[in-house]
């Protein structure tokens, strides 16, 4: 078995993962990844989930191995942001050509680090596999090995190839390239004993800012975030943090799973989305703190925190309890976080009729049954279409999803908020909550809606139909609040 | 006349090329009731997937093969038989376009090869069409794919037959949005001609609202429309990379064709009226006058503007085309310009030089350009340069209505002009008291016009 199928292998068979736990031994040596069904499949390559676990560290140069395909199509398009350099959104690619292919591209990706090194002089350069470099047999570690020698600088190789699997296992693979040659290799100029780590937060849309001052006025340092507005450097020094919160997507479970074990760093799972999950939270960080030596004051410090911040928002949610009292949702996430959102909209007096768990473990869905009762709507694998006609039959008033299916609800003519990566708003901590319930509120009674749902009037002429489709969601949300002036009664 | 030079470097930085995989897939979303389909592996579909949907803001078919490390070695025969069982029975297309991906161009897939046994074992699939084009991912750019699915198309589909009298095709080029090709549609209708145009995104991709949803592509070209482009009067392509493409229906069903580089411009306009002008025998209909007067005075207007303008462009060979010779035209200097891919046309654009080469080229040459165009990953550059930025092209993500942007036609023309003389007017310097003291030594010219441009 060469190197990076043992990786895999040693990856799938991850004990801290639920999903493996209620595995049999032969099941989890099967790994996780499902073979694809050829042309009834959708979702990322296992290169694509590297890049988002790592992408996020700003100061590094991101270099695609490969032809223009990975990175020509894909670079510059998520919404991790950076308070510093913005290196990690330059493109860097080996864009490998014909000749490359016949003879091998080990020599242009030496070039290429070269290159990088004299034009942008990063701390460290991330070297990312990818299908076509990987079957004709370039060898990333070796070239990576040459290139940290002769530059004096780490070339750090990931090796996640996109055929080897979906982003899931990119997201593992990319956390073992960081634990085997990043994590451990430098010191913080000091430490603190309220020092942690945040695993698999990417600071999309600047999340990781909406829950920083609250860490800051608990007096808790961010040693490193891995990976959202990160630095090499702290990701280098990460192995001396006090403990470290894993951020409740499964994605970077081995991270850490294997920091608890070479550094005895503590973690536990939380999310950061929804008001009891990001109490549940800080209280967490601070407790495993004072286990590990901290101040017991911080626990009231937190706690204190955690009131203020809790009756804020409550109040921040008195104009919109009414508004959004029984408002059905349709939540398509495509994974991990179902239960941590459903809560959230629930605790606002949301009802969530149908919820994904396709990537969700057993535990997940246990979670998930808790809130939503016995008989909740989970939906493994939704078609468009099963989406479309659940929206179109108003069994559903608004549809929170990825980008990827934001035209079926459009289309629909049903309201959509946009919850996955490429998304504009931050939804994190307390404040984010307030956005998230403010951007369901402002889209649900957009007066659009109503109009555009109208009919034609060669429609209305033809064929004396009822004036509006999803009459009862109108009724709910066009009528009344806003005064749109209306045609209706012309048929 | 231009030096073309490919730029010698190991690693792009920031690209401006997109891999040609993808560009066929787009022109297979031209097709009506269509499923484009890489062979591949699973994330190149994703990619193309996110891309389409980003630029478009619309639901995107595509489908793939779902190659990984086993199937890749052992070929995938098997992967693209399921593919296409399991597509045709869940979306039910009339056609499936199969585009290869360096993956399985490595490894030397014979995908004609897998897809002549796969007809001969099921018969079921006897009525729908199946068209594979090779597009490796490490050869050419996007609209080489493009240019690739559609000669194969015709190649497979058109029938020659009897002449369908006033019936023409239009093979119309990557850099064509639905919007344009809307207005080139209307434009043959005026002179009397039915248009069969392919690939057709004005059709499927131009933001409507279906009444019912679907998994294949709505609207475009359809099946019976390819088949019959064989009886066509004659071809027009439309960009220099349709030429193959006409050239395989003029060779295959005998249809004569004209390849028209652009409908950009004056000039170029000017030649499309001629050319339907002569083919109906009908006199050039009097909106098109009207239009064709509007544009000249636009040019009149303008060109105060664009004058001495100095223009830093990125673009697939085509749209440059169509673009650069516009400025060009107006008296603005292409000062940087670079492509993606090989193309008869660079060597003629009025400029010093055309690189094949990235967006890292790109800006080191523009340091004192005026303006900025191409697609939206100059936006870092543009905020880098300080130099306002006119998005063209695709991936255009980070603004709407990318698909009713048209640039064809007299109309298209006046209003790409006025759109860039506004953002030069825009930036128009206002005259401070010190901009005529003679400071250093280049300040005794007119640094009104001169270093104000700059910013
Ligand atoms: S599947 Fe392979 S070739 Fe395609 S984008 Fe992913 S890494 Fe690149």
């Amino acid at each position: 078995m060469d190197a990076l199928s043992k990786k895999v292998q040693e990856v799938f068979d991850e004990p801290a993962c639920g999903k493996n736990q209620a595995k049999s031994e032969k099941d989890r040596k099967k790994g996780c990844t499902k073979q694809l069904a050829p042309g009834a499949a959708a979702g990322g390559c296992a290169f694509d989930g590297a890049k988002i676990a790592l992408q996020p560290i700003t100061d590094v140069a991101h270099l695609v191995h490969g032809p223009i395909a990975c990175e020509g199509n894909s670079w510059d398009n998520r919404g991790a942001k950076s308070s510093g350099s913005r290196l990690y959104r330059t493109g860097f690619t080996t864009d490998i050509n014909e000749l490359d292919v016949v003879y091998g591209g080990e020599k242009r990706l030496f070039k290429s680090v070269k290159e990088i090194i004299e034009k942008y002089d990063p701390p460290a350069i991330f070297v990312y596999q990818t299908c076509v470099t990987a079957l004709i047999g370039d060898d990333i570690e070796a070239v990576c090995k040459a290139a940290t020698a002769k530059f004096g600088k780490p070339v750090i190789p990931v090796n996640a190839p996109g055929f080897v699997g979906n982003k899931n296992l990119g997201n593992k693979l990319a956390g073992e390239a960081m634990l085997d040659y990043v994590i451990g290799t430098e010191e913080p100029e000091y430490t603190t004993p309220y020092d942690i780590n945040i695993i698999g937060e990417y600071n999309l849309a600047g999340e990781l800012w909406q829950v920083k001052p609250l860490l800051d006025e608990m007096g808790v340092r961010i040693l490193s975030c891995i990976s959202g507005d990160a630095k090499y450097k702290e990701v280098a020094c990460s192995h001396r943090a006090r403990a470290a919160m894993m951020v409740c997507s499964k994605a970077m479970i081995n991270i850490a799973r294997k920091m608890d074990e070479r550094y005895r760093i503590p973690f536990f799972e939380g999310s950061f989305y929804g008001i009891t999950d990001m109490s549940d939270s800080l209280r967490n960080i601070a407790r495993l703190l004072v286990d590990k030596g901290a101040p017991a004051e911080l626990l009231e410090r937190t706690e204190a925190i955690i009131q203020r911040e809790e009756a804020a928002f409550w109040q921040a949610m008195e104009p919109y309890k009414d508004r959004l009292k029984g408002v059905k949702v349709l939540l398509i996430t495509g994974g991990v976080k179902s239960w941590s959102v459903v809560s959230a909209l629930q605790e606002v007096g949301m009802e969530i009729v149908g919820t994904s768990v396709k990537k969700s473990t057993l535990e997940d869905k246990q979670k998930i049954k808790e809130l939503m009762g016995e008989d909740a709507h989970m939906i493994d694998d939704m078609t468009p279409r099963e989406m479309y006609k659940m929206l179109k039959d108003a069994q559903a008033d608004i549809m929170l999803s990825g980008g990827r299916s934001q035209f079926v609800a459009l289309k629909a003519k049903m309201p959509w908020l946009d919850i996955n990566q490429e998304r504009h708003h931050a939804y994190a901590g307390y404040s984010g909550m307030v956005t998230l319930v403010r951007e369901i509120d402002k889209s649900l009674y957009n007066p659009m809606w109503e109009q555009v749902r109208r009919p034609a009037p060669w429609e209305m002429q033809s064929e004396k139909k009822p004036a509006t489709e999803n009459t009862e969601h109108t009724e709910k949300f066009g009528g009344g609040l806003y005064s749109v002036p209306s045609v209706t009664s012309v048929a | 006349m231009a030096s073309v030079t490919h730029v010698k470097k190991s690693c792009a930085v920031n690209p401006l090329k997109m891999s040609a995989p993808i560009g066929a897939a787009l022109a297979f979303m031209g097709l009506d009731n269509c499923m484009p389909t890489l062979h591949g592996s699973q994330g190149c579909t994703a990619f193309g997937l996110v891309l389409f949907v980003r630029h478009f803001k619309e639901a995107v078919p595509m489908q793939t093969t779902a190659m990984n490390e086993a199937t890749t070695i052992m070929g995938g025969m098997d992967n693209v038989e399921q593919a296409i069982l399991n597509i045709h029975k869940r979306a039910q297309p009339s056609i499936i376009g199969i585009a290869s991906t360096g993956l399985t161009e490595t490894k030397g897939d014979d995908v004609d090869g897998y897809l002549e046994i796969i007809r001969k074992k099921h018969p079921e699939l006897a009525d729908l069409a199946v068209v594979y084009v090779s597009t490796p991912d490490y050869v050419g750019a996007f609209q080489d794919g493009w240019a690739k699915a559609v000669a194969k198309l015709v190649k497979e589909l058109a029938e020659p037959g009897p002449k369908i009298a006033g019936q023409v095709n239009v093979l119309a080029g990557s850099q064509l949005t639905p919007g344009d090709i809307e207005e080139i549609r209307e434009i043959f209708e005026a002179f009397g001609f039915k248009p069969v145009i392919l690939p057709d995104l004005s059709g499927s991709m131009d933001g409507h609202v279906p009444d019912n949803f679907s998994p294949t592509t709505l609207g475009g070209t359809t099946l019976t429309e390819l088949r019959i482009t064989g009886a066509s009067e004659f071809t027009l392509a439309i960009g220099e990379h349709m030429r193959d493409a006409a050239q395989m229906l003029k060779d295959k069903c005998g249809v004569p064709f004209e390849v028209l580089e652009t409908l950009t411009g004056l000039d170029a306009c000017d030649r499309l009226m001629s050319l339907l002008t002569g083919k109906s025998g009908r006199p050039a209909p009097n909106k098109y006058r009207r239009q064709r007067s509007q544009l000249v005075d636009a040019m009149l207007d303008a060109h105060f503007y664009t004058g001495g303008k100095k223009i830093a462009i990125g673009a697939e060979p085509d749209l440059l085309w169509g673009v650069g010779n516009l400025l060009a035209g107006m008296g603005a200097e292409l000062t940087a310009v670079v492509t993606t891919t090989a193309s008869p046309l660079l060597e003629k654009l009025p400029a010093q030089e055309v690189l094949i080469g990235d967006l890292e080229d790109l800006e080191n040459r523009s340091q004192d350009c005026d303006l900025l165009i191409t697609h939206s990953h100059g936006r870092q550059m543009a905020e880098r340069l300080d130099i306002p930025f006119l998005r063209m092209g695709i991936p255009m993500f980070d603004r709407l209505g990318a698909a009713h942007q048209v640039t064809a036609g007299y109309r298209g023309t006046r209003d790409l002009l006025f759109q860039i003389a506004n953002i030069f007017m825009s930036e128009a310097h206002e005259p401070l008291p010190d901009d005529w003291r003679n400071t250093e030594s280049e300040g005794a010219s007119c640094g009104s016009c001169s270093s104000a441009a700059a910013h």
